[in-house]
C-alpha cells in the first residue's frame, strides 16, 4: 500500500515564531527553535521529518507563506 | 509582512491572493484598502489597488466598479474602518446593491493604534480604552454589521466567517470565492466578516488569542451564511 510521505520547507528567515504551524501540525512534527533568525524570531523547523503526513495544515495557517510543503508516494 | 506575528490579517491576505488567482483575474482586480492595520495591502497582492479614507472605501469601491463593471472590485476593512467611521458608506452601498465585495476583518479592537475598543468589542472584553472591561451601560452594545446587512434589500450574500482552524480557513477561501463570482455576476452586493484575532492588543499569544476567540467570540459572533439569494 502507498503511503504519503511529506518535507516542509520553512523560509526561517521570514518566520515570526508565532507558534500557529506547531498547534496546527497533527502529528507534531514542527517545534520553534532555540536559536532566533535576523529578526530575533524563534523561528519553526521541522524537527521531526520522519513524522510528517504532508497534510500541509501548516501551510495554510501560517499567516506570512513562509512554509512550502512537498509530497511524495511511497511504497511501504 | 508588516503584521504582529500570528496575525489574521497575512491568512486573509493568502486566501484573497489565491481566490484571484484561481479565478485567472490578477489583471482584472481593483481592490480598496482601508486605514488601519491592513493599510499596506497594496505592498503584498499584487493587483491595482486605491487608499480610501478612513471609512470611505465601500464608497470609492462603487465609483470604481461603476466606471469599470468589467473589473472585480472589493473592499478590504476592519472593524474600526466599516464598523464605527464607515458605517454611513457601508450601510448605504450596501443598500444600493453595489456590485462589490466587502471583506470586514473583525478583531474586536483598534489593531493599529494599541488595542482600543471598537464598536465591535464584547462585553465584558478588557482594552487599553475599557480596561475593566466593555459595559452596556456605558459603552453599549457590540455592533454585528452583518446581522444589519442581512436587513437590507440590496445585499445578495452575507456570511461569517473565522481563521481560526484549518477547516475554517477552507470554509473562508470558499466564502470569498463565492462572494468574488457574485459581485462579478451582479445581482446585489456582498458581505463577508471575518472573524479575526489581534494578539497584540489582546496582550496574548497568537495560540491563546485563537482559544479566546473560540470560547468568547463565537457565543456572540455565530460563524456561518446570514443570507444567500
Amino acid at each position: 500500500m502507498s503511503k504519503i510521505k511529506g518535507a516542509v520547507v520553512i523560509d526561517q528567515e521570514r518566520c515570526k515564531g508565532c507558534n500557529l504551524c506547531v498547534v496546527a501540525c497533527p502529528t507534531d512534527s514542527l517545534s520553534l527553535s532555540a536559536e532566533v533568525n535576523h529578526r530575533g524570531y524563534n523561528y519553526c523547523v521541522d524537527s521531526q521529518p520522519d513524522t510528517c503526513v504532508g497534510c500541509t495544515s501548516c501551510a495554510i495557517v501560517c499567516p506570512d507563506a513562509c512554509i512550502s510543503v512537498y509530497r511524495i508516494k511511497t511504497d511501504d | 509582512m508588516h503584521y504582529c506575528p500570528g496575525c489574521s490579517h497575512g491568512v486573509v491576505h493568502k486566501l484573497i491572493a489565491e481566490v484571484i488567482a484561481e479565478m485567472g483575474m490578477e489583471e482584472q482586480t481593483i481592490g480598496v484598502s482601508p486605514v488601519g492595520c491592513a493599510v499596506f495591502a497594496y505592498n503584498y497582492i499584487d493587483i491595482d489597488w486605491e487608499e480610501a479614507a478612513h471609512g470611505r472605501a465601500p464608497a470609492l469601491a462603487t465609483a470604481i466598479k461603476r466606471l469599470w463593471p468589467e473589473r472585480l472590485v472589493f473592499s478590504y476593512q476592519g472593524d474600526g474602518d466599516i464598523g464605527a467611521i464607515g458605517t454611513a458608506e457601508t450601510v448605504h452601498a450596501l443598500n444600493r446593491g453595489e456590485h462589490i465585495t466587502m471583506i470586514f476583518v473583525n478583531n474586536t479592537v483598534y489593531g493599529m493604534t494599541g488595542g482600543q475598543m471598537a464598536p465591535t468589542t464584547l462585553i465584558g472584553q478588557k482594552t487599553v480604552t475599557c480596561p475593566y472591561g466593555r459595559e452596556e451601560d456605558i459603552q453599549g452594545y457590540p455592533l454585528r454589521i452583518p446581522e444589519l446587512a442581512c436587513t437590507l434589500d440590496g445585499t445578495r450574500y452575507v456570511t461569517r466567517q473565522s481563521v481560526h482552524s484549518v477547516a475554517a480557513i477552507r470554509k473562508c477561501k470558499a466564502a470569498i470565492k463565492k462572494a468574488f463570482m457574485n459581485s462579478m455576476e451582479g445581482g446585489g452586493s456582498n458581505l463577508i466578516e471575518i472573524l479575526g484575532t489581534c494578539s497584540s492588543g489582546w496582550k496574548t499569544t497568537p495560540e491563546k488569542a485563537n482559544q479566546w476567540m473560540e470560547e468568547n467570540m463565537f457565543k456572540f459572533y455565530q460563524v456561518g451564511d446570514l443570507k444567500d439569494r
